[in-house]
Parts: structure tokens; C-alpha cells; sequence
């Protein structure tokens, strides 16, 4: 493999993984506040759906991005409301919203854009444009700095580096404020919260709502900057492989990043090489490109050693004494 | 002019005070179920004020209610003399008001000190919060013995000294007022000795303490007042010094109660059981028994004292069946295995050895099937319940259950009464009739009053020593020391899976087997 090809590949993984990499830390901190979210795919599939489709209409990207993070924060409220408010099952309000999110954008953008289920082609001011990092030109053709400064790390959306710098803000957000505290406490023993004098019905919302604006961005970055308008279940199951980063990470933040790095890179290698022969035999391109979603399996069926989850995660809170 | 006060005066003029806490016609109710009837009570300012009553008198019901856990119906809070809102823990706190509840309000996997700012952390970053608190906590520790490592996780502390983060959470937040919910069911004599000497030195620095028991030892030991719950209701309060734990008993359950237990000096017959280098271990690849030996019989009482989770309840699984171990035994004389075929509870009941396990929900009870039912649990392959080999006698079972709820008392006496719709008294000789009416010649009894009402207490206890005086070799399990110095011919203590040491009851006192039962010694 030579120098270009690995340059590509790893600048592909960092795109790749920015999404996976918002919804990732979306379902770290509501879950580290005891609301399991399963509607991950769903709230990133009408965020893309939304930043497309406002993007088009008005012909400004960030417009659409907001309104992507508007829609995806309601969505989460309905959760909120289901899970936390009426204490409902947090599994069964997750994957209604998936269902919902499956089938409402589909059949708002046929009623919209008449083009079967899908937005017209972003272009110009309605598409995210990459930026350059300062003196990413000047120094491309340094050894080893160049290519890795101007190859990889320059060039992208600005969303993406926005993903990345919300692992440092996750972690200090968590580990270091009041509110981390009172956010991870509620996970583990609501009770403990409650007897403290402080809401749980609140944080948990303020989680799940946090939860909103990460998807949100997740979905709008994948319509708007990884590709260029939505077509129908364009989130091909990447709220599930956030799921399972976020166990891998064993609900860590920077754990998260290297999870969604390897999910990215996995994907990144399956686009670039469509056919390899390994002692040769052809590598079919489906199972290239199925790789990710075998990880994902793999992770699941705790082959990655042991993941304990937040201890109140899944169960709403009934005072008792 | 202090100095020259006598104890008589001194509490005079604290009575003449504005009592730290006044509840007036507080009323609560769960459904039909009324908790609280139109209580009231005073607490007077820097003293420690016991609350006793039995289990569902609606003790830890009222707390709840001071402490914002909980909205009361009717009545009113004054605190300090001024009427108070509380309707949350806010409030609670707000007012002066610490609660530590009798099931730790802690998250497991934060420090000490992560617990103890937990919601009154003062800034919106930590950093300044933790550093302050450390201060606090060394000041804490030092003025009232309340020791606790800063950066311990709660999941590594010994139950005491969670409890003592608790107390050290309520004085953080500047609690004048202390509510402690039965302290002492999870602790050792020494553990709860320590709490005591702790409590008496808040009560010195002007706190105010009450403290919800249904241990009339502690009540006499260390309160000042007492007031006395019965079914929701208050129905007394009295100065410590001036009443007596039988009045306080008979205030409790409304009726004249034995605290003592009356038995004549065993007569041991033959040895009935007899466990050799018995060891056990579990799941997780840790010995939990460590090579008992013993020998029970027949005709005696062997209490088992110790803290919970010493080996003691895996001693009673391995006895009665329900999980293998190594070693030897033998049951009058004959080898009894401890694994393979013939381990199992059916075989045991059927060599006359009964079990009444410690958790009557989990194992002694199907709290979804009927009293008759759960009558016919374990000895439903018996003759008399099988007149044909393809059909059961339900009305058999349902004739028997009748008759042994009469000769236990069980109230309401109704076979077809679900087993979750009796008290937990009641559930308790539903579990102790159907093995006990079998006449066995061993029982294996674990906790046998639990969350057991006091007149209910008296009752198994008689039952226990008629079943000894009847040649029966009962192997007694609790954690509650009174019980076992009180029903016990022998007792041996447990501590880590092992037999610290042998005592007679009448040769040693509670705090000998206090010691052994740390460990020590």
C-alpha cells in the first residue's frame, strides 16, 4: 500500500467516524443518566432528513443543521416524556421512534420534493463546505507533518471537528462539573439524587435533550457533509454501531473516540478496497463492507470483555424508601 | 450558673424551649391503606428522641414525610416554632432536616467525598467544591470519631462506614436535625456501639436526634424521649428514664408481651447431625466455608451468631439441599451426602430434615399462590395429599392448611388467601406450620423473625422451644444477637466462613461475642 492510499484511507476514517461519533456521545451521556436510548438511528434519521431538506429550501447549510438539531431535540422530549415522565418502557419508546423516523421522513419528502423518498442534491452554500486548517497549505510537502496536517487532519467540515472537540467537552462536562456529577449519580442511584434535594425528572430531561442535539448534528453532518442530501435510511443501522462503541468504551468519552475511530477505519478500508484477495481467494465486496456491522455483533455478544452499565439505566424512578 | 444546674433543672428548662421539631395532625394515606393518623409529637431541642413501633406502625412513613420524601395529607411541620413547608428533600434540608435512611441513599461506584457534595456542591465546577469539603470532612472526623477515608468508593467500605458518610452527608449540609431509620439492623455490637458514642456526641454539640427503632435496648441506652407507634397511630410518648422496655412492648403491640423467653435448661439426647471439615466454595471461586465442624442434637438448640454474610446463610443451603458442598456429614449416624445424588431438598424433607429459609419471599413462599398452596410446598408428594397417584387432594391440603393456621395463629385464618396478602408475621408462621407441623427431627431455621411483628416474635420463639422440647435438633441462623442468646442451649459463633469459637449462653455476654463476631479474639 503506498503513502496516498493510507493518507486516503485514514482521512476517509476521520469522516466516516464523525457521525457515528456524535451519536456515540449522544447515547453515553444520556445513558450515564439512566435513560437508555435505542432511537439513536431514528432521531439521526430525521436530523439528516431535516438538515437536507431545510438546507435545499433555504439554500444555507447551517440553517438546516439547526433546524436538524431542533427536530432531533423534540424527538428526544418524546422519549423523555414516555420514559422519564410516564415511566413507560425505555426500550419500546426507543425503537418507536426508530419506526416513526423510518417511515415519517420518507413520506414527507416524497409529499415535499416528489423524488421518491429522497431531497434534491445539495450544492454551494446549502452543502457543508470543508476548511482548511491555518497553514495547512504551506506546510503539505514536510515530510511526515504534511501528509498526516494537510492529508488528513485538514480539509473536513467544520462539524467534524466539532465532534471531536465534543470528547474533551464530554469528558469535562462529566467528570468535572457539577452537573457531571449530579448527571452520573442519577444513573447509578437516582434515590441518592432525589434524597440530595435535586430533581431527577430534570436532569434526566437535560441528558436526553443533550442527547437530542448530538444526534441532531449527527444526522445533519451525515446529509449535508458526508454526502450530499438525504436518501431513505441513509443511517444504515449507525445509531446501533454507536450503541455498541459506547459499550466497547464502557461509556467513556475517550474510550468513544478510539471505538468510533475502528468502526470508521473498518468502513473506510470496506469503501476503499472493493476487492482484495487474500491467499487468493476474491474477498466478495459484501463482506468487506459487512465488516463493521460484524464488530458490531462481535462487541454486542460481550466478546470485549466485561461492560457494566449504569447501575438505574433502563428503569424509571418510583420513590420508595 | 451552668455549672450549678442539676440534670432535674437543666431539663426543665429545655422543656420550656420551642421544640426543635412539632408535627401537628400529620396524615397520610397509600390507597386505602391510612400510614399516618393524625400524629403529633414534639422533639425537644438537643436531645435524642427514640421512635419505636412495629413493622407498618408507619414509623419510617412520618420521617419521610419531614424529610420531604413524602407529602403528607393533612397537618403541619413547625420547625424551630415556625410552621414549614416541606414538600421535597430541598426544603427538608433547607430547614435543617439530615436523614439517613435504613437503605443507604449512596451511589455506589463515587468516593466518599463525591457522595458527601453530591447536590450541595456550592459551584458548578467540582475541583473547588472537592478541596472544600476535604477541609470539612478532616474537621468532622475529628470532632465526632466519624473517620471515613476520603477517596474510598462507597462499593469498598464496610456497611458502618457507609453509614457513617451518610451522617458526615447530613452534616455537611448543615443539619441541625438527624433522622436515623433502624441505624442499626445492618451493624455489628461494636459498629453500633460506635454510632451510639457518635450520636450522644452530636446530641453535646446541640443536634437534634431522632432515631426510629424497634430495638428497645437501644431506645433505653441512648434516648431521651420516647414516642411510641401503633398501626399509624401515636399513641405515647414518655420520658426514657421513667418507663421500662415492658411498657414500652405493651405500648407497641397493645397488649401484655413476654420479652423474656421462657424455657427450661435443654436436655440433649443423641447426636442427631454431625458436619466434618464442611467447606463450600461458590460461583466467583471464593470459599465461602472454610471447614465447619459441628454437631447438633436432639433436643437442643445450636444458634448460629454472626453478621451477615459470614457463611451463615450458605451453611443453611448446603444442609438443606440446595447447593453442594465438600466434607463429610452424617444424620443419626448415617453418612449424608453433601453432593451428588441424595443432596437435594426433596430427599432432605424426606429424611425428616425441615428448612425454614431466611428469605421467606424468595424461597419459603410463592407469593402468588394461595396459603393452602404454599402449605403443600415440599411435602406435596406426602400420602396424605396424594390419595391417588394422578390427582392431588385440594381439599386435603386446604383442610390441613386450616388446621395448622389455628395452632399458629395465622390471621386472617383463610387458606385461600394469596400468600402476599398476610403481613410478613403472618407469611413467617404460614412458612414455620408447614414445616414444623411435619414433626421433623432436624429444622433449619434462618431469620426466623425477620420483619416480624413483636407479638409475633413472642409467638415463634415458643414455637421454636416446644419443637426443642419435643426431641427436635434445631439449628438456629440469626443476625439478631438478642434472639440467639435468648433461644440458644449452645452458640457458636461465625466470622468469614469459618467457627470463631463455642460458647454457652449463660458463660458469655454480648460483647464477647461481639468481639468474636468482628473477627477478633
Amino acid at each position: 500500500m503506498d503513502i496516498a492510499t493510507f493518507v486516503q484511507v485514514l482521512d476517509s476514517t476521520l469522516r466516516l467516524a464523525t457521525p457515528l461519533l456524535f451519536a456515540c456521545l449522544a447515547g453515553l451521556i444520556s445513558e450515564r443518566a439512566g435513560v437508555f436510548d435505542i432511537g439513536l438511528e431514528g432521531k439521526m434519521l430525521v436530523a439528516a432528513f431535516m438538515a437536507a431538506a431545510i438546507a435545499f429550501v433555504s439554500g444555507n447549510v447551517w440553517i438546516g443543521v439547526a433546524a436538524a438539531v431542533g427536530v432531533s431535540v423534540l424527538m428526544s422530549l418524546v422519549h423523555g416524556v414516555a420514559a422519564i415522565t410516564f415511566r413507560g418502557n425505555q426500550l419500546i419508546s426507543g425503537v418507536a421512534i426508530n419506526f416513526l423516523a423510518a417511515g415519517i421522513t420518507v413520506v414527507i419528502a416524497q409529499n415535499w420534493f416528489r423524488q421518491g423518498g429522497r431531497t434534491p442534491s445539495l450544492s454551494g452554500e446549502a452543502r457543508m463546505a470543508p476548511i482548511d486548517l491555518p497553514f495547512a497549505a504551506a506546510l503539505r510537502d514536510v515530510p511526515v507533518i504534511g501528509p498526516v496536517y494537510h492529508g488528513i487532519l485538514s480539509g473536513h467540515a467544520p462539524l467534524v471537528y466539532v465532534a471531536f472537540l465534543c470528547v474533551p467537552a464530554t469528558w469535562y462536562l462529566l467528570f468535572r462539573t457539577r452537573f457531571g456529577l449530579r448527571l452520573r449519580a442519577v444513573g447509578e442511584n437516582p434515590a441518592a439524587v432525589d434524597t440530595a434535594g435535586v430533581s431527577v425528572i430534570g436532569l434526566r430531561f437535560a441528558a436526553v435533550a443533550l442527547c437530542g442535539v448530538l444526534c441532531g448534528l449527527a444526522g445533519a453532518y451525515l446529509s449535508t457533509g458526508l454526502s450530499a442530501g438525504f436518501v431513505k435510511d441513509m443511517t444504515a443501522g449507525r445509531g446501533f454501531i454507536a450503541l455498541a462503541a459506547m459499550i466497547f468504551a464502557k461509556w467513556r468519552p475517550w474510550q468513544a473516540m478510539g471505538a468510533v475511530l475502528l468502526f470508521g477505519l473498518l468502513e473506510a478500508v470496506a469503501n476503499r478496497f472493493q476487492n482484495i484477495d487474500i491467499f487468493g481467494v476474491a474477498v466478495p465486496v459484501q463482506a468487506m463492507q459487512a465488516l463493521p456491522y460484524i464488530l458490531t455483533v462481535v462487541i454486542l455478544a460481550g466478546f470485549v470483555g466485561k461492560a457494566i452499565p449504569p447501575r438505574a439505566g433502563g428503569a424509571a424512578y418510583v420513590k420508595e424508601h | 450558673m451552668s455549672q450549678t444546674q442539676t440534670p432535674q433543672m437543666r431539663q426543665d428548662t429545655a422543656a420550656s424551649d420551642i421544640p426543635a421539631i412539632e408535627l401537628r395532625g400529620i396524615c397520610k394515606a397509600f390507597g386505602p391503606v391510612q400510614a399516618n393518623k393524625n400524629i403529633s409529637i414534639r422533639v425537644r431541642r438537643g436531645t435524642i428522641h427514640g421512635i419505636v413501633g412495629e413493622n407498618g406502625a408507619g414509623k419510617s412513613t412520618l420521617m419521610s414525610i419531614l424529610y420531604g420524601f413524602y407529602r403528607a395529607d393533612a397537618g403541619e411541620i413547625l420547625i424551630n416554632g415556625r410552621p414549614t413547608d416541606i414538600p421535597d428533600s430541598l426544603s427538608a434540608i433547607r430547614a435543617g432536616i439530615g436523614m439517613v435512611f435504613q437503605h443507604f441513599k449512596l451511589v455506589e461506584n463515587f468516593t466518599v467525598l463525591e457522595n458527601v457534595i453530591l447536590g450541595a456542591e456550592g459551584s458548578a465546577l467540582l475541583r473547588p467544591s472537592l478541596a472544600k469539603a476535604r477541609g470539612l470532612l478532616k474537621d468532622l472526623a475529628r470532632e465526632f470519631e466519624l473517620n471515613v477515608d476520603p477517596d474510598a468508593l462507597i462499593e469498598n467500605l464496610s456497611v458502618g462506614h457507609q453509614q457513617r458518610v451518610e451522617i458526615l452527608k447530613a452534616l455537611y449540609r448543615e443539619a441541625d436535625i438527624l433522622i436515623l431509620d433502624e441505624p442499626t439492623g445492618v451493624l455489628t455490637p461494636s459498629e453500633a456501639d460506635h454510632l451510639f458514642r457518635i450520636l450522644r456526641g452530636l446530641k453535646e454539640q446541640g443536634k437534634t436526634i431522632i432515631l426510629i427503632t424497634h430495638k428497645l435496648r437501644e431506645i433505653m441506652d441512648v434516648t431521651d424521649d420516647v414516642s411510641v407507634m401503633r398501626r399509624g397511630e401515636m399513641v405515647a410518648t414518655r420520658v426514657t428514664a421513667q418507663t421500662s422496655p415492658t411498657e414500652l412492648a405493651e405500648l407497641m403491640v397493645g397488649r401484655k408481651v413476654l420479652l423474656r423467653v421462657e424455657k427450661t435448661p435443654a436436655t440433649p439426647g443423641d447426636d442427631v447431625l454431625r458436619v466434618q471439615s464442611l467447606r463450600l466454595v461458590d460461583g466467583q471461586g471464593v470459599e465461602r466455608l472454610r471447614g465447619l465442624d459441628f454437631t447438633l442434637r436432639a433436643g437442643e438448640i445450636l444458634g448460629i451468631a454472626g453478621v451477615a454474610g459470614n457463611g451463615q446463610s450458605e451453611l443453611l443451603e448446603v444442609l438443606a439441599g440446595l447447593r453442594p458442598a465438600t466434607g463429610q456429614a452424617w444424620l443419626r449416624g448415617a453418612v449424608l451426602p453433601l453432593s451428588g445424588p441424595g443432596a437435594d431438598a426433596q430427599t432432605r424433607r424426606a429424611q425428616a430434615v425441615a428448612h425454614v429459609p431466611e428469605d421467606r419471599h424468595r424461597r419459603g413462599l410463592v407469593l402468588n399462590f394461595h396459603a393452602w398452596e404454599n402449605t403443600a410446598l415440599g411435602y406435596h408428594n406426602d400420602p396424605a395429599y396424594n390419595p391417588t397417584p394422578w390427582k392431588m387432594d385440594n381439599d386435603a391440603i386446604i383442610r390441613d392448611t386450616s388446621a395448622k393456621m389455628a395452632a399458629f395463629d395465622v390471621r386472617p385464618p383463610d387458606p385461600q388467601l394469596k400468600a402476599s396478602g398476610f403481613s410478613g408475621g403472618n407469611q413467617q408462621k404460614i412458612v414455620l406450620a408447614r414445616e414444623i407441623e411435619h414433626a421433623p427431627d432436624v429444622l433449619l431455621v434462618g431469620q426466623p423473625t425477620r420483619g416480624v411483628d413483636i407479638g409475633a416474635i413472642e409467638f415463634i420463639h415458643q414455637r421454636l422451644i416446644r419443637l426443642r422440647d419435643a426431641g427436635a435438633a434445631i439449628l438456629l441462623v440469626s443476625v439478631e444477637l438478642d434472639e440467639i442468646m435468648a433461644l440458644s442451649d449452645r452458640i457458636v459463633v461465625m466470622f468469614d466462613g469459618r467457627i470463631m469459637g463455642e460458647r454457652l449462653p449463660e458463660k458469655t455476654n454480648a460483647q464477647e461475642l461481639g468481639l468474636l463476631m468482628a473477627g477478633m479474639a
